[in-house]
């Protein structure tokens, strides 16, 4: 297993072409089954439906997104979104087989990266969007027959609708509505590939489950559709994307992730998005917790242009308990928009988000978070952490907390640190012997470390190498 | 080994040292002495290579290199190092993360074991509180154990140049005795130069210079032995007016 997780997802269909416009100009020549017009229409969206084959319920719910996406605004109220032109995309793209992009078409940059972080030449093509698949049948395959045997679903969402249309019918979209917002509507409408996992009553699945093994011919990324049932008392871990560099050449990502953790069951949700900085990263993350059921998401924003995601939990049931630790990286032209959402509805729930972010070379972090403790949810608890890091003076970082306390007999703690590293500190290390990244790496990692504490150990040390990457102004 | 000629040099417009000749041999202590405001302190900064001062006129040699345009972290590395008079906190960058980093980059290869065990062991020498090693540098430390943090700093890294700004400022006596010990010890047997930046006398009973050198505004006015020392305990500054 590799310590980089790549990502299925990120490979050709969405790689080449989609976007005219790109930005870096690479043309790519790749040959597709069917590619519909640019943007969005009653007709695309009832075309794609066709095309997957899907039953009439699920095109009624696209046609329902389409006509919310519509209506609805861009958010005014998070990131600079003005720059997404909606009409400019190809919403569909299904690539012929066997088609491919050229290694030479792939940025030095990226190139030079997987160097540094040593990503294996299969990987490589896969991640770069070279290979339409990666051939990972020899560990998927026991794997598969190990999960099937436990009875653990994990599907692409296009085959889990095929397979398990009541499951997929029952929960789809009651988490994340279409009407929740502008984005949330235009996966809706659109949506390809994801992962749907169902994992059965009592069962801990053991292995951390990731996107990287399942294979989907169908490649997704754009607009992935994610929706995760841990039946009651079950164990889940679940591990998206890809911390090396995710080349697409698609400038926007609108991905929606759906999860329903019952009774007694406990799920962990870890992200590292390293999308290409050319990407607006545009996700909706919820969960719904149910009685002492317990939800952690593990957040890390690092790529993209612009990413708004503030991954939430409801927690419905009594004694459900809801956490996000995010860390979110925001460089040169970068705008990291993340937070979390906790809404407690019922009784003895608690909460904790901790937030760590890191702003430099004039990059922008924003802490965008709400607590909501609703009427009847007593004894409930609830913490925030926000910190911010800027390296200098050009960086900033903006902390917008929302509580909405509507319940007495409620503990609410909420600690905000802005913290800025000094030249005079920097000074301090250099006169030492140790070189000014380096130094300045040191900063960056004393700061993160109580949140790193907490992050799978694979994925810590890849973030605090990838960091020190980004410090170097080495990553495409 | 150190060796500065003709030094002129400005801070913020304002020109801080104007022509300053100054030498520091291996093994040696060299007090450097003067009013507030003389220059002492603009002296140690451009030493180090602090990137606010500027060089105007004049050269900085270390062990026979033209280091005037050196960065602060090269100057480091070569072995010549400062011990601050306000040694800035550091929150999160741990005692022994710092000093690790710092004996990684001159490229030793050093293990992290080893590193730990030679630190607790100068900082008992020192008295200074173990559970300090593992907090963030100098972060809640008092005046007295950011000096001692120091000296720790300078034991492991053996630097072959030390500069000591101010270090006997807010010590009792008997930090000051351990401090000045510290020093001493890298002189005898690490033959290390030091130029001893202080405005009081009472250092120079636990640490004898082989030279005492007077700077007023900018300017060195005066350099010899002890009797430097005794003109300035008996007639204060003034004698330069």
């Amino acid at each position: 297993m590799s310590r980089f997780d790549p990502k299925v997802q990120s490979s050709v269909a969405d790689v080449s072409g989609v976007d005219d416009q790109y930005q870096l100009g690479h043309a790519d020549k790749v040959e597709y089954e069917y590619k519909a017009p640019k943007g969005l229409s009653e007709k695309v969206v009832s075309e794609i439906s066709i095309r997957k084959g899907e039953p009439l319920w699920m095109l009624e719910k696209r046609l329902e997104g389409l006509k919310i996406f519509q209506e609805k605004k861009i958010p005014g109220w998070g990131a600079d979104l003005s720059e997404v032109n909606f009409e400019n995309i190809h919403y569909y793209l299904k690539p012929k087989t066997g088609e491919s992009r050229s290694w030479s078409n792939v940025p030095d940059e990226i190139k030079k990266t997987f160097d540094k972080i040593g990503v294996p030449e299969a990987e490589r093509e896969m991640l770069a969007g070279v290979k339409g698949q990666y051939d990972s049948e020899v560990i998927y395959g026991s794997l598969k027959k190990n999960l099937e045997d436990k009875g653990v679903v994990f599907l692409s969402m296009d085959e889990g609708l095929k397979q398990y249309e009541s499951l997929v019918r029952e929960y789809f979209g009651t988490v994340v509505p279409a009407g929740d917002n502008k984005l949330a509507a235009l996966n809706t409408a659109v949506w390809s590939g994801g992962s749907f996992v169902y994992v059965p009553k009592g069962l801990d699945v053991g292995m951390p489950l990731q996107a990287y093994f399942r294979i989907n011919a169908e490649n997704a990324g754009q607009f992935e559709r994610t929706l995760i049932i841990a039946d009651e008392g079950s164990k889940l871990h679940y591990i998206e994307g890809c911390s090396a560099p995710a080349y697409s050449a698609a400038s926007l990502h609108a991905a929606v992730v759906e999860i329903f953790v019952k009774k007694d069951a406990s799920v962990q949700y870890s992200t590292v998005q390293n999308w290409y900085k050319n990407v607006f990263n545009l996700v909706t993350k919820r969960s719904w917790v149910g009685e002492n059921a317990k939800m952690k998401w593990v957040d890390g924003n690092l790529g993209s242009k612009t990413t708004m995601k503030y991954p939430a939990c409801i927690l419905a049931g009594r004694g459900a308990s809801g956490e996000v630790l995010s860390v979110a990286w925001a460089g040169k032209n970068q705008h990291q928009d993340t937070g979390a959402k906790m809404i407690h509805l019922a009784p003895q729930t608690t909460s904790r988000i901790i937030s760590k972010s890191i702003s430099k070379a004039g990059g922008r972090a924003t802490y965008r978070g709400m607590i909501q403790i609703s009427r009847g949810a007593k004894g409930s608890r609830s913490k925030v952490v926000c910190d911010a890091l800027l390296l200098d003076e050009k960086s900033r970082t903006d902390t917008y907390p929302m509580n909405k306390i509507m319940e007495n007999e409620v503990v609410m703690e909420h600690e905000a640190t802005v913290s800025k590293v000094s030249e005079e500190q920097l000074l301090y290390l250099m006169s030492r012997g140790i070189e000014e990244h380096e130094a300045e790496a040191l900063i960056v990692n004393g700061f993160m470390d109580d949140v790193v504490k907490e992050i799978p150990l694979e994925y810590a040390v890849e973030m605090n190498r990838l960091i020190q990457l980004e410090m170097e102004g080495s990553v495409g | 080994m150190i060796k500065v000629k003709g030094l002129k040099a400005r801070v913020d417009e304002k020109i801080v040292l104007d022509g300053v000749d100054i030498e520091v041999g291996a093994g040696e202590i060299v007090a450097l002495m003067g009013p507030n405001g003389s220059g002492k302190s603009s002296l140690s900064n451009i030493l180090i290579g602090n990137p606010k001062y500027e060089v105007l006129e004049g050269q900085v040699w270390f062990d026979g290199t033209d280091i005037t345009n050196f960065s602060v972290d090269e100057r480091a590395r070569m072995g010549l190092v400062m011990s601050f008079q306000h040694p800035v906190a550091i929150p999160g960058v741990t005692v022994r993360e710092l000093i690790l980093s710092a004996l990684r980059q001159k490229g030793l290869t050093v293990s992290a074991l080893e590193v730990k065990k030679e630190i607790e062991k100068i900082a008992a020498e020192l008295s200074l509180d173990e559970a300090l090693l593992a907090r963030g540098v100098n972060d809640g430390f008092s005046g007295g154990e950011r000096k001692k943090l120091e000296i720790l700093q300078m034991k492991v890294l053996k630097p072959k140049m030390l500069i000591v700004d101010e270090i006997d400022s807010g010590l009792d006596i008997d930090a000051l005795k351990i401090v000045a010990d510290g020093i001493n010890d890298l002189v005898k047997n690490g033959n290390t130069g030091v130029l001893l930046i202080t405005h009081y006398q009472r250092l120079l009973k636990f640490l004898k210079p082989n030279k005492v050198v007077v700077l007023r505004r900018g300017k060195v006015v005066d350099s010899g032995g002890d009797e430097v020392v005794t003109k300035l305990e008996n007639q204060g500054y003034q004698v330069y007016e």
